[in-house]
């Protein structure tokens, strides 16, 4: 049985800024991280960052995954495991890992789950035809294997996810044809969508698709405009041609593991579904057990490296490594309300708001 | 309306210029920056103090025009690509945008290139003056040439590829 001080399951941009916070403070700490490096979906944001300079705004993500990837491999109290993919949580606090042909256990002092999100998919006809494809695929493809996806893409969400994607999609080379939205109105920062739309993009919200076409692939979708009741309007379909019906609906904390751990959970819609309780410091109701990213509640990267530097310093806290916590977890904790107080951060205020009163 | 087809209306490009006095007096930056987002670079960027710094993170940024030399480092800093530079005084027939461009291929000085609008629409031609690279931000600004009745218009470039 490996033992290690603090786990931290994820090496995204919340799990990376737990482990350096939780190192810095003198932990020795194991990041468990399924992919084959470091930076969780960092490594596909080839845009430049909102926030402020703290957050480093105005950087690309591509660049602070590097980094702190980096500051990671070099730091002495970071051990990493990657292709590392955390099976289970047992009874006895034993965290079983899958890494190659090795079945490993790992008993850490405290876990910290930075697990991020899944894609959510959609019901249409025909979705089960290649080329219908989740943004994050779509994403990987392009960024980080350096593969072009399609020809003519179709992007279903006009969230900032589905905005970014079609701005590099069209980086790529790729023509994106249209933008198509079931809410009224444009979900993401209005500032990427105002960048497609100059790039020719038509956006049509109050529109959900109806049905792909396609034999073997993708061959062309149609849309339709959906009226008060969320149905479809008769009349108002347009068929498009496109190899591509990207997905970009909306994401689920990946939150299995805190199931096994016993971790009380909350259904809280405004972040994202079944999330766990905790309390400020990121604590859910099993004591040495912390979250922190999209797992806690979806949110932009910029939020998810202040909670885990949060939930970094109170797992090192938990662990007896606590001096400083207090005074920087004031500053963290005004670094959250200040990224969160604006109308971008209604709905994850409402949601925080719903968890404090449960 | 702007939350819908991400098209800002003629009356909220206008309020976002100085005043007129301001406009022929030389260069001067052009935040098309109307929703509240937590973001504060282009204070960051300024050398001149001419974006405040923000009380709070989430506020429009508020620019001071008599600050501001239109130099264009917030347009290569915005992580939005929401600021562009306008100089409505380059020559008697043309007036010059800056505008924030990281598509491939970029363009050359001197070249020719399709003129487009907030919808992506071409509405003229633009000569390309020069491009200006931001090694930090990695964020080339093309310096756009066009007949000065276009200025207020022409917000994206096409070099053939997309555009």
């Amino acid at each position: 049985m490996r033992q290690t001080e603090l786990a931290v399951i994820g090496g995204g941009p919340a799990g990376l800024a737990a482990a350096l916070a939780a190192a810095e403070a003198g932990v020795r700490v194991t990041i468990v991280e399924q992919d084959d490096r470091l930076g969780g979906q960092l490594v596909k944001q080839t845009h430049k960052f909102f926030g402020s300079e703290k957050q480093s705004a105005g950087r690309r993500g591509i660049v602070i995954a590097a980094e702190q990837a980096r500051a990671a491999a070099t730091n002495k109290n970071i051990d990493v495991m990657l292709e590392a993919a955390a099976l289970g949580y047992y009874d006895d606090g034993v965290l079983t890992v899958e890494q190659g042909d090795r079945f490993i256990k790992l008993k850490a002092g405290s876990y910290l789950f930075a697990t991020g999100a899944s894609e959510k998919m959609l019901a249409f006809p025909n979705n089960d035809l290649p080329g219908v494809y989740g943004a994050g695929a779509v994403q990987t493809l392009m960024n980080v294997h350096g593969v072009k996806p399609a020809d003519t893409v179709v992007m279903v969400g006009a969230g900032n996810i589905g905005l970014i994607v079609s701005y590099q999609l069209m980086q790529a080379g790729v023509k994106v044809a249209a933008i198509v939205e079931a809410a009224p109105t444009i979900g993401g920062y209005l500032v990427h969508a105002a960048k497609v739309r100059r790039a020719g993009v038509p956006i049509f919200t109050g529109h959900t698709v109806k049905e792909a076409h396609g034999t073997d692939v993708v061959s062309g979708v149609t849309i339709a405009a959906l009226d008060q009741t969320g149905a479809t309007l008769a009349g108002t379909e347009k068929m498009i041609t496109c190899d591509c019906i990207c997905l970009a609906v909306g994401l689920s904390p990946l939150a299995e593991l805190l199931w096994h751990a016993g971790c009380r959970m909350v259904h809280i819609p405004e972040l994202g579904g079944h999330v766990a309780w905790r309390n400020e410091n990121l604590e859910t109701s099993v004591p040495g057990i912390f979250i922190a990213g999209d797992v806690a509640g979806i949110e932009e990267a910029s939020s998810a490296m202040v909670e885990g530097r949060l939930a970094g310093l109170a797992a090192a806290a938990y662990l007896g490594h606590g001096s400083q916590f207090d005074s920087l977890k004031a500053e963290l904790v005004a670094e959250l309300g200040a990224l969160r107080s604006g109308p971008a951060g209604a709905k994850i205020r409402q949601g925080l708001a719903a968890l404090a009163g449960m | 309306m702007y939350t819908q087809t991400a098209i800002p209306s003629r009356e909220q490009v206008e309020r976002t210029l100085p005043d007129a006095g301001r406009r022929v007096k030389g260069p001067y930056a052009v935040f098309e920056c109307w929703q509240e987002i937590p973001c504060d670079p282009c204070h960051q960027a300024c050398n001149r103090g001419a974006v405040k710094a923000f009380n709070d993170i989430n506020h429009l940024p508020a620019v001071d025009h008599e600050q501001c030399n239109g130099c264009a480092r917030c347009v290569s800093r915005c992580p939005g690509l929401a600021v562009f530079a306008i100089d409505e005084t380059y020559s008697d027939g043309e007036a010059l945008i800056k505008l924030p461009y990281e598509y491939v291929p970029l363009p050359s000085a001197g070249q020719e290139v399709q003129a487009l609008d907030r919808s992506g629409q071409p509405v003229g031609k633009g000569r390309v003056v020069k491009v200006q690279q931001d090694k930090e931000s990695k964020t080339p600004v093309v310096w756009l040439a066009v007949g000065k009745k276009l200025v207020h218009e022409v917000r994206n470039i096409g070099v053939g590829g997309q555009g």
